[in-house]
């Protein structure tokens, strides 16, 4: 396969130039790509689908007979991110959570950032993951943001935006081990020729993380994973994590609170747990404390948790930084906490709860991505450019009633990556979502989950809405330098001619 | 007493969730199951393709042996050599078809994932895959039936050599050693069960050689013939039985399954061998010392059949106690309360 008649068009593409040449950090994959054998990248790509259905990395089809099952789809043409840029992403997520982490620590305890009329006082305190059962609460280490999941996007500028904080359980890191597992299997020759920046210590890094916030008593902490179950659409990533980790995956019904501490029920009775990483949100944790109805969680776990004698990552309450109208404000948190200029930007956002911002949204509801505050996954959720007339005014009605609960912006030309689609390469939508872990210090992972958006044109990556995934390199230095040797094609030429 | 037992036996640091331990230990089960359902369905057919005259033709006692007749009656109606293979293998309905069977196993290895190794799944989901893909277009398998149950076996023993060689051998593998001998060993019991319903057209059939060729059908679908012959020799029910039932060495055999599963058990517990700390030990241990000390003479005058039965029953009843011990949902109070009762 050729990317002989690919087109950038009007977009930013990560692989390629506007004027068609393989980016410097593209070179050495676009050459190996196109010395393939007519066919390879297919075959490859079918081996590669085969490989993620036997290991069982699939999704359930709801609606569909018991047993339909699919791949979460995965494209082989990956996203490379070359080392200057990374560079800077990763200061620029350390800043961010750094000062988030200040952030959410600040409105439990003493709300200066309120008191000094930063943000105003009521987005915090109106917000339904603002936890009045924390206040007041200092947890293990003074971390609350122990895993994040940010999501950046890049417009057509050129420039990276934040678009989203992930404070609570962001989900997806298993995508990028597995993916880059098969890519290792099925480009070893480039792995060999690139210096691409390796991802499979991100459970080992986990666990460590999990261990640092165990109180200093215990010498060898049991550490698990508390999944709410195999019917959990992320349920593969909560025993994937567990297993490579090597510690227990469990289940609300296998802890239960007995004399201040959690234990867990093992064929030879109760045993202590010192760590929980939950991946089980805020409101399903405990019944006596959140949610009444959860049959999820263990009763009488945030009483244990108060009393120190348990440990949980994320902290609850900790998504009071996640919601979609403080976001809006994260570049002057960071100011406020750390005195320096944000350096991964936002994108501009316009919050209904301001009289100004709301009359800009209403006028202009057909060029602006309107969102719900509390809400992810691609949901609650207004495209304008992509919506009919009549659901542009049914959500115009819905914001004017609740104006807290809505922010918009602008609609952005996210950038595109070349996706195998029917045969030959067209440009895709993606967007990027790095893995940051907060524990003894601040550790990005380097590369993250590349999502794309298979459907011509639409720019919602989400896996529940036709998304798929792509492996990221992060490159570690230049790429190796052009072999003097190589010849291409001259239909090639005019893609790969700008070498060195 | 307990600190005389910690200086015998090597307790493990950490033990293993209940609900896991009961998980690996169905999974196990499920598939040594849909293995013997293969096993069940390989012997009718042998048995009847040795039958020149045809008029053997019967499929019933087969359903009638998984204890599922009444179900297939229903749906079924007639008892075909289709109906009754399509029923054991490929009815979802039916949750002891060999379909139900590896999903029911691969359900139970998604939620210890992280427990088995990778390799496991890995062959677990292949095998899940290879039936579901059959049983979406079963034309091949029914029409070939010998070729797709050799394949079902095959994909079990590849599925026990990678656990036996890719599992740490500590409690986790002790639970699913432990489901897989149990259920091996009730499964035999109703191989050899098999033939008792299998109606001889004739008394004067009895040691006559279509006799013989039906028991050698017995044997192969255990994989038991050739090793038959290298201890016994010539091929009479008496042997059959006695092989197939009391012998300690062939690995399907009912007491060298039994056997198996009480030394997991006993790893497991820590108890010492030849005494018991819990129902399950108990009736375990009772059930190998009378199978050590049967006599084939004894249980065929006694009537193979009765015997039969009553040894499933008590299996079920060792089941039980296992799940009693291990896996019941229990809180800190009850323990508590259970531990002062037996103090007083």
């Amino acid at each position: 396969m050729r990317f002989l008649d690919y087109n950038v068009d009007e977009f930013f593409d990560e692989m390629f130039g506007e004027d068609g040449q393989p980016r410097a950090s593209a070179r050495t994959l676009v050459r190996n790509i196109e010395c393939l054998p007519e066919n390879e990248l297919l075959n490859r790509q079918k081996a590669a689908e085969r490989a993620l259905l036997q290991m069982g990395i699939t999704f359930n089809v709801y609606g569909e007979s018991a047993g339909t099952e699919k791949i979460f789809p995965f494209d082989l043409v990956p996203r490379i991110v070359p080392a200057a840029e990374w560079s800077r992403v990763e200061k620029g997520l350390k800043q961010r959570i750094h000062a988030l982490n200040l952030f959410i620590n600040d409105l439990y305890h003493d709300q200066k950032i309120l008191k000094d009329g930063v943000l105003p006082k009521e987005i915090v305190l109106s917000s339904k993951v603002y936890r009045k059962e924390c206040i007041g609460f200092n947890p293990p280490r003074g971390i609350w943001c122990h895993v994040t999941g940010t999501d950046l996007v890049r417009h057509r500028d050129g420039q990276i935006y934040v678009l989203e904080d992930n404070l609570r359980c962001p989900s997806g890191v298993s995508y990028v081990l597995e993916n880059r597992a098969v890519m290792k299997s099925m480009f070893p020759q480039v792995f060999a020729q690139s210096k691409i920046r390796p991802v499979a210590n991100y459970p080992s890094k986990l666990r460590d993380m999990l261990e640092f916030l165990a109180p200093d008593s215990i010498t060898t902490p049991r550490c698990v994973l508390l999944t709410p179950g195999i019917y959990n659409s992320a349920y593969f990533e909560h025993s994937f994590l567990a297993q490579q980790m090597g510690i227990e995956l469990v289940e609300g019904r296998d802890l239960v609170v007995d004399d201040g501490y959690v234990c867990m029920r093992t064929t030879k009775g109760f045993e202590r747990v010192d760590v929980i990483y939950r991946r089980l949100d805020d409101d399903f944790l405990d019944p006596k404390c959140f949610r009444p109805d959860s049959m999820l969680g263990v009763p009488g776990l945030m009483e244990v948790y108060k009393k120190g004698n348990v440990a949980l990552a994320n902290a609850p309450g900790g998504g009071v930084a996640d919601d979609k109208v403080v976001y809006a404000y994260v570049p002057r948190i960071v100011k406020y906490y750390l005195g320096e200029d944000i350096i991964l930007p936002n994108v501009p956002t316009y919050i209904c709860s301001e009289p100004d911002d709301l009359q800009y949204v209403l006028e202009h509801l057909p060029e602006l991505v309107v969102k719900a505050a509390n809400e992810s996954g691609g949901y609650g959720m207004l495209v304008g450019p992509h919506a009919t007339k009549e659901r542009c005014a049914e959500f115009a009605e819905k914001v004017k009633a609740d104006p807290r609960n809505y922010i918009a912006q602008p609609t952005l030309a996210l950038s595109r990556v070349p996706t195998v689609v029917d045969g030959h390469f067209e440009g895709r939508h993606v967007d990027l979502r790095p893995y940051i872990l907060y524990g003894k210090d601040i550790f990005v992972l380097p590369g993250g989950l590349t999502r794309v958006a298979l459907k011509k044109g639409s720019l919602v990556v989400n896996s529940s809405q036709g998304g798929g995934s792509k492996d990221t390199w992060v490159l570690a230095d230049a790429p190796v330098t052009e072999q003097d040797d190589f010849h291409h094609s001259p239909a090639t030429n005019a893609l790969t001619g700008a070498a060195a | 007493m307990s600190a005389v037992w910690s200086s015998l036996v090597e307790e493990p640091d950490a033990h293993m969730l209940s609900r896991v331990a009961e998980s690996i230990y169905w999974l196990s089960r499920y598939v040594e199951r849909a293995e013997n359902v293969a096993r069940f369905i390989d012997v009718n057919l042998q048995l009847m393709l040795d039958d020149p005259s045809g008029e053997g033709q019967q499929w019933l006692p087969l359903v009638n042996t998984t204890g599922d007749h009444q179900a297939f009656e229903k749906r079924y109606g007639k008892a075909t050599q289709q109906n009754v293979i399509h029923f054991l293998t490929f009815d979802a309905e039916n949750p002891n078809s060999i379909l139900s069977c590896v999903r029911a196993a691969r359900e139970n290895a998604r939620t210890v994932r992280e427990i088995i190794s990778s390799e496991m799944w890995l062959q677990l989901n292949k095998f899940y895959l290879m039936v579901n893909g059959a049983a979406e277009d079963n034309s091949r398998a029914l029409g070939h039936p010998h070729e797709f149950f050799t394949e079902v076996r095959n994909a079990n023993h590849l599925f026990n050599g990678i656990t036996a060689a890719t599992m740490t051998h500590g409690e986790p593998w002790h639970f699913f050693h432990m489901g897989r001998m149990l259920e091996r060993a009730d499964k035999t019991s109703r191989i050899l069960d098999v033939k008792y319903f299998i109606l001889l057209r004739s008394a004067q059939d009895v040691g006559t050689p279509f006799d013989d060729i039906q028991w050698a059908a017995v044997l192969r679908s255990a994989s038991a013939f050739e090793m038959y012959r290298k201890k016994h020799g010539r091929i009479s029910p008496r042997g059959v039985v006695e092989f197939l039932l009391l012998d300690r060495e062939f690995p399907r055999a009912i007491h060298f399954s039994l056997l198996a599963a009480r030394d997991s058990l006993h790893k497991i517990s820590g108890t010492p061998q030849g005494t018991f700390r819990h129902p399950a030990e108990k009736l375990l241990g009772q059930l190998c010392s009378d199978l050590s000390y049967a006599s084939v003479d004894e249980i065929v005058n006694a009537g193979l059949h009765e015997y039969l039965d009553d040894l499933q029953t008590r299996m079920n009843q060792v089941s039980g106690g296992i799940f009693e011990t291990f896996f019941a949902f229990k809180t800190p109070n009850t323990v508590k309360n259970s531990t002062q009762e037996q103090r007083q």
